[in-house]
This record gives structure tokens, C-alpha cells and sequence, in this order.
């Protein structure tokens, strides 16, 4: 239990994937305009990257990985397919997308239609395939931890557009110099706002 | 577009495919698209210049497979045909840097990966690739893929060398011999954030140069 929650304070606060790694850079710039907008998307990745990271974790361990295939027979046990992830992943994640858009659809439509575009766009949100790429990267020791560092990064995205969306209103009040106006502004803030999140360093439970 | 078989290869039209990316419609500073690789990789120069090759290569490859296959993609699975086409070249990519180029594969580690999900190349192929012929095709990816590449090795030449006080890993400040009064390395470069202020600046400067680019409120 202890090492899930460390994972998960990890993942949202100190391997924040915006101010760590920049992963979901895109949709973060674009969708910032107001928080409720915000909002959806963020919730919609944490969705996602809860979905995805786990079934992306069972691929990797039981057919891409070296030695991955043996439960097919000793044969197998020397194959070793990774060199496919990247295609595999992107094809999980572009389905799994699609699905979580329909089950959202049929039970919860007030979400699905607060979230409206946003939910397909998140097949290319970086953050995504980021999340599975890092998963596999790291190794981790069994699916719980693979979910729970999923669903952080995905707290930890969310935590980021809703700060930025939330200035980013403010802002709109204040006199920034004309050349900055827009991108530039958030280009800044989020550089500052990723230094305070560095206060975060070094932390462990 | 259709009679652009006709023109010269290098006809101003084409020659303006290559350009306007690199300025007026440049992919990071202006279209916001592709940011999330530009950043991560720019804290030394030589990652920064690999990756920026890698995306042209991937970029000017993908672009004239799926405008070679643009009549025969169903609409509705073009998004899958798009992926798996990007995802294919990655890989390609990715191998080739393993054989090669091993350590600087190591240190770009998941970046090499999320090409495949930087939305220059997909935002190109819809906006352009699917519409227009091999060639018109090539000279955008290689141009969109150049205006991400110059601002990631600008990027990447500034944090290098007033973080680390190297280019390339020469030790360029201490040749210099400004260490010698009382100059240090500012290692709050290397650090994320600084890579996100550092394109913050860029986008300040050029858009003060180029006032066209200027947001309204």
C-alpha cells in the first residue's frame, strides 16, 4: 500500500507530466482557455490514462516483452517483439478511446457532451502514449502499481490545465506587452508554475 | 492545388511551402502544435539536433506515403492509416538510432516514441498531405519539420550554454576563460521549466520583430 500511494504522489506531483516532461503540451496550450472547458479534458485523460496504462501494461508483459510469449510454450521463450510496442500501444489507445467514448455516451451522456471533442482528440494527446511509454520504461512490478501510476499522471495533468486555465482568465485583465499577448504569457507562467511544482522534489512516503 | 504538376520543381510556390514554416506559420511559435517533444529534449544541443533530424525524416516520409495513398483511404479510417503509417516510420527511426547513435538514444528514451503522437506530422498530413500531390507534400513536411527543428536547436544551443557552459559538449565558456572572472554556469537552465521560458522568449522576440503575429486581446 505504501508503495502505490508513493507511486501516485510521485506521479501527480513530482513526475508531473506537464512540468516534468511537457507530454500533452498541445491539448494543454489549446484547451486552457476557460476552466470548464478545462475541466472536461482533464477528466477525460485521467479517464484514458486510467484505461489505457493498465491494458498497455498487460500487452507489454504478456506478448511484447523478452520472454513474454512463454506461457504459449517453451518455444516462445526467446522471442522478443518490442520492437512493436509503439504500434501496438498507439492501436490500444486509439480503440480504447473509442470505446471509453461510447460507454460514456450510453451511461453518462451530461459528461459526454460536456466533453464533446475533446474525447477523440485524446488519442493524440502525448500524454497518453507518454504514459504507457513510461510505464514500460520503468518497469513497474505488477499491474496495481501500473494502474495507479496511470490514473496519477492523469490527476497530475489535470491539476496542471485547470491551474493554467484558471490564470489564464485572470490574465486576460491584466496589460501584458502586446508581443506576448496569448501563447507567450502561458509559454511563461507555465515555466513558473513548473518551478513551483519542482518544490515538490525529493518527496517520498 | 491540382496544377501544381505543371510547375517547376522549384517554382515559387513550392519554394514558399518550404518557407512559411520557418517564420510566418512556423509549427511551435505560431501554430502551437508539436510542443511536447520540443521541450523535454532541448537541455543539451546534440539530442535537440538529433531529434530535430529524426522529425524531418519521419515528417518528409510520411507525408508523401499518404499523399501517395491519399484516393485509395477510405475517409472514415484515415485516422488509423495516418497512425500506423508514423508509427511504421518511428520505429524505423528508433532502430536506426539504436544501431547508431546508442547513447543519444538513451537520453531522448520515450521522445523517439512520441513522435509518433506530435501533432505536427498529424496535423500536416489532414491539413495537406491528404489533399495535394507527393512533391507539394514532401517540400511542407520538410519545412514544417525545419521551422520545429530550428527553434529546437535554438532552444537546445541557449540551455546548453548558459547551463552547462558547453556546445556539443565542448567546454566552450572555460576555453573562453570566463570562469576566470567570476562567471558561473546557471544551472537553473538545465532544469524543465527554463525550457518552457526560454520558448516563451522566442515567441516575445519574434513576434516583436514580426508584429503581424501579434494575438488580439
Amino acid at each position: 500500500m505504501e508503495e502505490l500511494t508513493n507511486i501516485f504522489v510521485r506521479s501527480v506531483f513530482i513526475d508531473n507530466m506537464v512540468f516534468a516532461y511537457f507530454l500533452g503540451m498541445c491539448s494543454y496550450l489549446a484547451v486552457s482557455r476557460t476552466v470548464s472547458t478545462a475541466n472536461g479534458l482533464g477528466i477525460a485523460v485521467v479517464f484514458v490514462l486510467g484505461f489505457t496504462v493498465p491494458l498497455n501494461y498487460l500487452i507489454e508483459n504478456y506478448f511484447l516483452a523478452e520472454g513474454a510469449l512463454v506461457w504459449l510454450g517453451p518455444r516462445f521463450a526467446d522471442v522478443d517483439l518490442s520492437f512493436l510496442s509503439f504500434i501496438l500501444f498507439i492501436a490500444v489507445i486509439a480503440s480504447m478511446v473509442q470505446l471509453v467514448e461510447m460507454i460514456v455516451e450510453k451511461f453518462v451522456p451530461n459528461l459526454y457532451s460536456s466533453l464533446g471533442i475533446f474525447l477523440p482528440l485524446i488519442a493524440v494527446n502525448c500524454a497518453i502514449l507518454g504514459g504507457s511509454l513510461f510505464m514500460q520504461e520503468r518497469e513497474y512490478a505488477n499491474i496495481g502499481q501500473a494502474s495507479v501510476f496511470g490514473i496519477g499522471s492523469g490527476v497530475g495533468f489535470y491539476l496542471a490545465i485547470v491551474g493554467i486555465a484558471a490564470i489564464r482568465e485572470k490574465i486576460r485583465y491584466s496589460n501584458v506587452p502586446p508581443p506576448l499577448r496569448g501563447l507567450g504569457i502561458t509559454f511563461i507562467v507555465t515555466g513558473l508554475m513548473g518551478i513551483a511544482f519542482m518544490s515538490f522534489m525529493g518527496i517520498a512516503l | 492545388m491540382s496544377e501544381s504538376g505543371k510547375d517547376p520543381l522549384f517554382s515559387g510556390k513550392n519554394m514558399k511551402l518550404l518557407s512559411t514554416p520557418l517564420n510566418d506559420e512556423n509549427p511551435i511559435t505560431v501554430q502551437v502544435l508539436g510542443i511536447c517533444s520540443a521541450l523535454a529534449v532541448t537541455a543539451m544541443l546534440e539530442p535537440a539536433v538529433v531529434l530535430a533530424i529524426a522529425v524531418v525524416a519521419v515528417m518528409g516520409a510520411a507525408n508523401v506515403i499518404i499523399s501517395l495513398l491519399r484516393n485509395t483511404i477510405p475517409n472514415r479510417i484515415r485516422i488509423i492509416v495516418q497512425l500506423v503509417v508514423i508509427a511504421s516510420l518511428v520505429i524505423l527511426v528508433d532502430q536506426i538510432l539504436q544501431a547508431f547513435l546508442y547513447d543519444v538514444s538513451r537520453q531522448l528514451s520515450v521522445f523517439v516514441g512520441l513522435i509518433i503522437t506530435n501533432c505536427i506530422i498529424m496535423g500536416r498530413l489532414e491539413a495537406f498531405a491528404l489533399s495535394n500531390k507527393p512533391w507539394p507534400s514532401f517540400l511542407d513536411g520538410i519545412g514544417n519539420a525545419a521551422g520545429y527543428g530550428w527553434i529546437l536547436i535554438v532552444v537546445g544551443f541557449f540551455r546548453e550554454l548558459l547551463g552547462s557552459g558547453t556546445l556539443w559538449g565542448y567546454p566552450v565558456m572555460e576555453t573562453l576563460g570566463v570562469y576566470n572572472f567570476g562567471y558561473e554556469d546557471n544551472g537553473f537552465m538545465i532544469l524543465p521549466p527554463m525550457a518552457l521560458i526560454t520558448v516563451g522568449v522566442i515567441i516575445w522576440v519574434q513576434r516583436s520583430r514580426n508584429r503581424k503575429l501579434i494575438e488580439s486581446k
